[in-house]
């Protein structure tokens, strides 16, 4: 077969000119615009209330507490929680409540979900992911999230970076911070207690159990406060939070004034007493595992 | 706002001509338009919602850091290894209940912080019922809010309170006009105690939180008794009022004995239906009724007459209002509560000039002792005779000797559990006699000292056995005022056991009034509610 002839196909590049640099489409370069549009936004819509919701609802069970704390808030806020399981999104997206629920992009990692065309297709549309640098505070992704929340939608974005590899937290590192603080806007600590036995790193096949999100009161960045020290004080309201899921509203507060709320990111010991200390900490998974009859 | 003004409009008295249109009465679980007789009717409409606190948490908080009166801000009075007792009201507060998060609840989280923070380990939450019926867990849940009750109640640290404890009561004192002063020995033993109220009406609060809230039998006796009602004019004017008098006296033995009292009074908007929404008619004025109110009315209308009461009942114990917090007021009991009366009264005061003949009024579903319950005939009663009647400041609406119309179903219905002395009441003491003077001699005593109506009401939901009773002298003043009471549209066997007369229709009933206060009689519709209180000069 004959080859086809320019204009039909590209010309090389003549000899001793400089090639363009190659267009990346990829990592943070993906354009996640058109997962934005109309026809995109109800088809996610469909997606979440038609599929998510079910199937959260069958493997996560979630108790859904603290929504009274956001009841004053309005416009754009950043959600900020804790990250154990590829199940804390879609727990997210069908917890969240409304106004914000519908209009929410999610920060996923750039090298992980926009690492493939295909892959970053398939988060922008689903999960509304928006691609964001885990190592850094980029330029380019920090500015399409400042547009984003410019425009009046809202941002959820884990703030450890990534799942975690244990079952314990991770420190949280400042991007949710450095947003909030950018766009004036207020951030709503969430802890996500149980998803880490649903799909935590390394499993392929989701395992059911019993899920509590806790929505804490939402921060706003003090006039003089830095991303880092607010970053601190996010990672402090998590761990609050997550001292109230596993204890109570009461002993939680008393722990956070005193400044001894469990650590987020566990004790410093060895991996597997760091395994051992997890114990189950959840009152919810605790109430229903009883294996003897009560006499 | 939903009159489409700048600011909330307030109430105010309509003089019914030949153009007003026909007015709503609210009717039990339903409702009934009335046209009332030109010329000679006025109507009294309550005022339109305040504007809500734009930052209610905010304002809960710099209220317990500035107190009023001779108190400390709240903080300074939390330290590490106190004794501190929470009490709120109970399920009577607000009506209907409100969307969550109640402000107790708010309040409670906002001082439960603040000892938190200085370390208080020693902490009780009372239900401050005094003998109405214990509140269930799902009521408790609502009052303070989950987080405070899963952290509080499953420990025995969250309760409600028991008048009749033996173990749990104290005296401690009596007045100088010789009252006992029970109190709930827990609180009593506190070094704080913080009570948390709703001021929903102008009855509400100040010593009467503490000083009723927490007592029992044998200090309630003292106050809520006919003698105190027939000198209470009216029981909503705390300057008029022996009921509050008495009260207060008791308030000084507290403060005598060292019970150290830090108040929170709360008021709400007239927010009762919602500005939108299905129920929002019920809070406009009949002439500014869109097309939709109008169908979404008739509609309401025609659902509820095909619902069993049962159903209807169900219906409307599932509306929660959207009050607004309008103020928040912290410190020394008196000074808090002066504020908070004052806040009241913007609310709901409507100015009123002279008497009537006929008084007019509509009696919701709902009163303070039918929470999720059955409004029963004594319950009518008191509601109508006892609450609205005496909702006026100066002088009552109607004229001595003249008549009250009031519409409710008056199902010869009781909650079983709820109410159980009540059915004794109605049927053995509404039976022998109606005079709130002989019952309260002959048979107050029988019943609040029977060992199966204090079983109830410790153990199960069951309203006190003396608290019928005191339903009763709640409507003593207007028994002696009132020189006819007519019940329209009620059970006719259930409205004439308690004296009264029933009627058809309302222009019956205005036609039955004639005999009592002659022809054309001058009328006046309390359009109750949202609340009012009429300022009658």
């Amino acid at each position: 077969m004959a080859r086809l002839s320019f204009p039909l196909r590209a010309t090389p590049v003549p000899n001793g000119v400089e090639p363009p640099p190659p267009v990346r489409h990829t990592g943070t370069d993906f354009d996640t615009d058109w997962a934005r549009s109309q026809p995109a936004r109800v088809a996610r819509l469909a997606l979440v209330e038609g599929v998510m919701r079910p199937v959260m609802s069958l493997v996560a069970s979630p108790a859904v507490k603290g929504l009274d704390r956001l009841d004053r808030l309005d416009g754009p806020v950043i959600f900020a929680a804790n990250h154990h399981s590829h199940a804390d999104t879609p727990l997210m997206l069908t917890t969240v409540p409304e106004p914000w629920r519908h209009r929410l992009v999610v920060g996923a990692a750039a090298d992980y979900f926009f690492r493939t065309r295909i892959g970053g297709s398939i988060a922008a549309l689903a999960i509304g992911a928006i691609p964001i640098e885990r190592t850094k505070v980029g330029r380019q992704s920090a500015s399409l999230a400042t547009d984003l929340i410019g425009d009046g939608w809202s941002l959820l974005i884990f703030p450890e970076g990534g799942r975690s590899p244990d079952g314990w937290g991770q420190p949280f590192r400042g991007g949710a911070a450095y947003l909030a603080i950018r766009c004036n806007v207020p951030v709503v600590p969430v802890h996500l207690q149980g998803t880490g036995r649903i799909l935590r790193k390394g499993k392929k096949l989701p395992q059911p159990s019993r899920t509590t999100v806790t929505f804490g009161d939402p921060l706003q960045p003090g006039e003089d406060e830095n991303s880092r020290a607010f970053a601190a004080r996010l990672e402090a309201a998590v761990a609050a939070l997550a001292d109230e899921a596993t204890s109570d509203w009461w002993q939680a507060r008393v722990r956070a004034h005193a400044g001894t709320s469990p650590d987020l990111t566990g004790p410093d010991i060895g991996a597997w007493r760091r395994v051992w200390a997890l114990g189950d900490r959840d009152r919810r998974a605790k109430r229903n595992r009883r294996h003897w009859p009560e006499l | 706002m939903s009159n489409g003004h700048l600011a909330p409009r307030p109430g105010f008295v309509l003089d019914v001509d030949r153009s007003s249109p026909p007015v709503l009465f609210h009717h039990g679980e339903g409702f009934r338009l009335e046209k009332l007789p030109a010329d000679r009717t006025r109507v009294i409409y309550p005022a339109e919602p305040l504007e809500g606190l734009a930052d209610p948490d905010g304002a809960i908080r710099s209220a317990l850091l500035n107190p009023l009166g001779d108190s400390e801000p709240l903080p300074a009075l939390l330290h590490s290894g106190m004794k501190l007792t929470i009490a709120f009201d109970d399920i009577s507060l607000p009506l209907p209940p409100m969307r969550r998060p109640d402000i107790r609840q708010r309040v409670i989280e906002a001082v439960l912080d603040l000892a938190a923070e200085a370390g208080v380990d020693d902490v009780h939450l009372i239900a401050a019922l005094a003998i109405h019926r214990r509140m269930t867990e799902n009521e408790l849940r609502h009052a303070v809010g989950d987080r405070v009750y899963d952290a509080f109640a499953p420990s025995g640290r969250l309760y409600n309170h028991d008048a009749e404890d033996p173990d749990g009561m104290v005296v401690l004192g009596q007045t100088p006009h010789g009252e006992d002063v029970q109190f709930s020995k827990r609180a009593a033993e506190s070094d704080l105690v913080v009570y948390v109220n709703i001021n929903l009406v102008a009855m509400d609060g100040g010593h009467k939180s503490t000083a009723t809230g927490l007592s029992g039998y044998t200090g309630l006796r003292h106050h809520h008794n006919v003698h105190t009602m027939l000198n209470s004019r009216s029981f909503m004017d705390q300057e008029n009022s022996a009921l509050h008098a008495s009260n207060w006296r008791m308030g000084k033995v507290l403060r005598d004995a060292d019970v150290k009292i830090f108040q929170v009074e709360t008021t709400v908007n007239n927010n009762t239906f919602g500005r939108e929404g299905p129920m929002s008619v019920l809070q406009k004025r009949e002439w500014e009724w869109s097309p939709k109110d109008r169908a979404g009315f008739l509609a309401m209308q025609q659902g509820l007459k095909l619902m069993p009461s049962a159903a209807k009942r169900k219906v409307f114990s599932s509306w929660l209002a959207p009050y607004e917090l309008t103020s928040v007021q912290a410190g020394e009991v008196e000074a808090v509560h002066e504020v908070t009366t004052a806040n009241v009264y913007k609310q709901q005061l409507v100015p009123v000039e002279g008497q009537t003949d006929v008084l007019t009024m509509g009696l919701p579903y709902i009163c303070p002792y039918n929470v999720n319950s059955i409004m029963n005939p004594i319950l009518v009663m008191c509601l109508g005779l006892g609450y609205f009647f005496n909702l006026y400041r100066g002088k009552p609406l109607v004229r001595e000797g003249g008549v009250l119309i009031m519409g409710h179903p008056t199902p010869w219905e009781f909650h079983p559990v709820h109410h159980p002395s009540y059915i004794d009441f109605f049927e053995q003491v509404l039976a022998d006699t109606t005079d709130p003077a002989e019952i309260e001699k002959k048979w107050e005593k029988q019943f609040a000292e029977d060992e199966w109506y204090k079983h109830l009401y410790r153990t199960s939901y069951a309203y006190h056995g003396a608290h019928p009773f005191y339903m009763w002298y709640w409507g003593a003043h207007a028994l002696q005022h009132l020189g006819r009471v007519i019940i329209v549209g009620g059970d006719t066997a259930a409205v004439r056991r308690m004296g009264f007369q029933p009627a058809s229709t309302l222009q019956d009933a205005l036609e039955m009034s004639t005999d009592v206060v002659g022809p054309q009689p001058t009328i006046t519709h309390l359009k109750n509610p949202p609340i009012l209180m009429a300022d009658v000069t």
